[in-house]
């Protein structure tokens, strides 16, 4: 090894798991992760840890991979996350950790990413779990959503000695961990599973089957049963549709809806109770990382794949190891190309869809360049399913039915960046319900930033 | 898990249950809805609300066995437990923020079909509690699969139709509305809960009658929070999700054939695994998947 190259990672070969829901990343053995971690140059000052929102100290427990202490390293990675056999696996490194790596700037950055997840995956098979509390405090903190962000903010809480409970209104707990990201991506009662029960072994309380504003509300939380502080963290909410004609049509869906049938349901799995449509030829409308797990759960389920999306290949915001690993599997990439119309048989099932060509104009506000329609350029797919993957609206069951709890003009509920302090004494939110749809490790952040703003809120009350 | 504390059937093929859910009863209010999952890897079943109990944490359920889910309910006996019951989800009916001085001056029908009968109850037992008044027109097909005929003539004016005659009036609710507003009774409000294709023929005579009419919607859901946008239908032009949005809405402005045609989309599949959970281990094709 040079040093200048990663060691590669193993993965299921393309054309095997197409058809298949296992994972495909098969991540590093004992002497792959050594030898990747000698790569690290154990900087003074370690601009990775920077990187990361949860700030794990990166350069410590890579030293400890390294010497083969996989508990000392676990233990190091689980003072800043609780999560990190997820982290390890979906968390965007390239342009966080990886991203700031000194190695970066001549060749491989460190595989800080596959080296956390052989680090979380290891300790688990060894049966290694975090530390808990020394001491209790005897103050009850609420957490609503088991998501990234509240798992990461109630794993605080907990070391912290706080008396937490998590409130969870699906039948199992993990949010986007389990109804959104794809078995093939994340295994869920592998790692998902275990990394909760990990958090609950710190002392964490959950109650699933509970939807905060109709079965309770944050009021009654704190003023009937006995909650001293709450942490909002209920996620993104209502899926988009593009309001084109034949959006009603049978066959389509929003990405959340198909992926919650396959991952949270298990409908991809012939015993499950809960059906699917098993696509011949499947349109996912969308460039980001949703859209890929829909287009890439869509092929696994017998469909030719096309992800249609109104930008080019560079602006596609999904990550770019996602692109990859779809490109590989068989999907296939309309670019420039957005759909207008959606069209039926005689039986009301989606029969194709009429798109339009794009080409990029001048930048937006947002930076990136703007698709505009090419005239006279429009063509139809046939398909028997369409599945819009648009990003989601806030939910407004928690703003709406908790007194003084202030949303922004997006009804995304404002919370200072630093603590997650709402408008609301007492109450602190994070992760997509604060900023709209982001990623696992940003909400994370969040959960971990209003984990200390609710200590120092509790201590000086 | 969620005990079952009374079970019965109530007619061929529809069951009374009454589990404990204390989150539920003690916030659930006419109108709304729960989802049940029957067992672990069970489907999410979104289920009508029939009445609770606030003191007991208790929650009624009617249910018509109509799937292989609900098949696997109906023989679960007092004692047993379901996996999950959460609830309760959607809004309330418009009915409870009314002034009841207004509500009183009102002339309201309910009418209810087949096991819609039961979601109309609580409504009905909502608006006595609060002095007002109101007409209940239950369909069946016949005699036998009328339900709740006694516990509804506590808390209303009672009017039964059955398709085949056997009891009551004669006919379709819609005949029964129409006989009803023949004999002078000028109804202000109409709630119609029952089969979409029941709710569709009764809002095209309250259209007719001028009679502004609330339908409940049942479509195809998965999480009931909004997250998943199956349960989606279009209302006086817009999209509208069943779970958050209603499932009450003007029944004027619903587009019943786009949503009965919605509920079309998994029916081979369900009726699959239907013959599967009827047949258990017996099971041996004629599924048209073996």
């Amino acid at each position: 090894m040079d040093g200048f190259v990663r060691v590669p990672v193993r993965e299921q070969d393309a054309k095997e798991r197409a058809k298949n829901f296992k994972e495909v990343c098969l991540g590093y053995n004992k002497e792959e992760s050594e030898s990747e971690a000698t790569r690290c140059l154990n900087c003074k000052n370690p601009k990775c840890v920077e990187g990361c929102p949860v700030s794990i100290d990166i350069p410590a427990f890579v030293q400890q991979v390294k010497e083969g202490n996989v508990e000392g390293a676990y233990q190091t990675i689980s003072k800043s996350s609780a999560l990190p056999a997820v982290c390890g696996r979906v968390c965007p490194q390239e342009s966080q950790c990886e991203g700031k790596c000194v190695r970066g700037i001549k060749g491989d950055p460190v595989s800080i990413g596959k080296l956390e997840r052989y680090v979380a995956d290891t300790a688990r098979e060894m049966g290694i779990v975090p530390e808990g509390a020394k001491e209790k405090k005897n103050k009850k903190v609420a957490v609503i959503g088991s998501g990234p962000s509240g798992l990461t903010c109630a794993g605080d809480l907990a070391k912290m000695g706080y008396d937490v409970t998590i409130f969870e209104a699906l039948h199992e707990a993990g949010g986007v961990l389990v109804y959104g990201i794809p078995e093939f991506r994340l295994p869920k009662d592998a790692v998902v599973k275990k990394e909760i029960e990990n958090v609950k072994a710190l002392g964490v309380k959950l109650e699933t089957d509970v939807v905060i504003g109709k079965s309770v509300t944050i009021d009654e939380l704190m003023e009937k049963e006995g909650f001293e502080a709450v942490f909002v963290g209920s996620g993104a909410g209502l899926p988009r549709f593009m309001n084109i004609p034949g959006e009603q049509a049978l066959g389509v869906f929003s990405a959340n809806e198909y992926l919650t049938r396959s991952n949270l349901m298990k409908a991809f799995d012939e015993n499950s109770t809960t059906p699917i449509m098993r696509a011949k030829k499947c349109v996912v409308v969308g460039g980001g990382n949703v859209a890929m797990d829909a287009a890439r759960t869509a092929l696994r389920l017998g469909a030719e794949v096309h992800v249609v999306y109104r930008r080019g290949e560079e602006e596609l915001p999904a990550r770019k190891e996602e692109v990859h690993h779809a490109k590989e599997e068989g999907i296939i990439f309309d670019l420039l190309t957005n759909p207008v119309e959606i069209h039926e048989d005689e039986n009301g099932w989606v029969k194709s869809i009429t798109c339009i060509r794009m080409e990029l104009g001048e930048p937006d506000e947002s930076g990136r360049r703007s698709p505009v329609e090419i005239p006279g350029s429009e063509f139809e797919i046939e398909c028997d399913a369409v599945i819009m993957a648009l990003g989601t609206s806030p939910n407004p069951l928690i703003s709406s039915t908790t007194k003084g709890l202030e949303i922004n003009r997006r009804k995304c509920i404002v919370a200072n960046e630093e603590t997650g302090q709402t408008s609301k004494e007492g109450v602190f939110a994070g992760g997509d319900a604060v900023t709209g749809a982001a990623t696992v490790i940003l909400a994370m952040g969040a959960g971990k930033a209003a984990a200390k703003g609710i200590d120092e809120y509790l201590s000086t009350k | 898990m969620f005990k079952i504390l009374e079970a019965r059937e109530l007619t061929t093929n529809i069951y009374q249950m009454i589990v404990e859910a204390p989150r539920v009863a003690s916030a659930c209010l006419p109108g709304q809805f729960l989802i049940i999952r029957v067992h672990e890897d069970g489907e999410r079943i979104p289920l009508t609300i029939c009445d609770y109990d606030r003191e007991k944490g208790t929650v009624e359920i009617v249910v018509q066995a109509i799937g292989a889910e609900t098949l696997k309910l109906s023989k679960l006996k007092a004692g047993d437990e379901l996996a999950d019951v959460v609830g309760p989800l959607g809004k309330a009916s418009d009915l409870v923020y009314e002034d009841i001085e207004e509500l009183k001056k009102k002339k309201i029908v309910f009418i209810a079909g087949g096991v819609g009968t039961a979601p109309v109850y609580p409504q009905a037992k909502w608006l006595k509690e609060h002095g007002v008044d109101c007409d209940v027109i239950i369909g069946a097909k016949n005699k036998d699969l009328v339900i709740l005929e006694d516990r509804f003539k506590e808390v209303c004016n009672l009017h039964i139709t059955t398709d085949d005659g056997s009891y009551g009036r004669s006919g379709m609710v819609t005949v029964a509305l129409q006989d009803l507003w023949n004999e002078g009774n000028r109804y202000d409000h109409c709630v119609a809960i029952g089969p979409m294709i029941m709710m569709k023929f009764v809002c095209k005579l309250t259209k007719e009658l001028g009679i502004p009419t609330v339908v409940s919607m049942n479509p195809i859901m998965v999480d009931g929070t909004g997250m998943c946008g199956a349960c989606r239908l279009t209302v006086g032009g817009e999209v509208k999700f069943a779970c958050v949005d209603g499932p009450e809405f003007d029944g004027h402005k619903v587009d019943f054939d786009q949503a009965m045609n919605r509920m079309k989309l998994y029916k081979t599949e369900e009726g699959r695994l239907m013959l599967k959970a009827q047949e258990g281990d017996t099971h041996h094709g004629g599924c048209g998947n073996c």
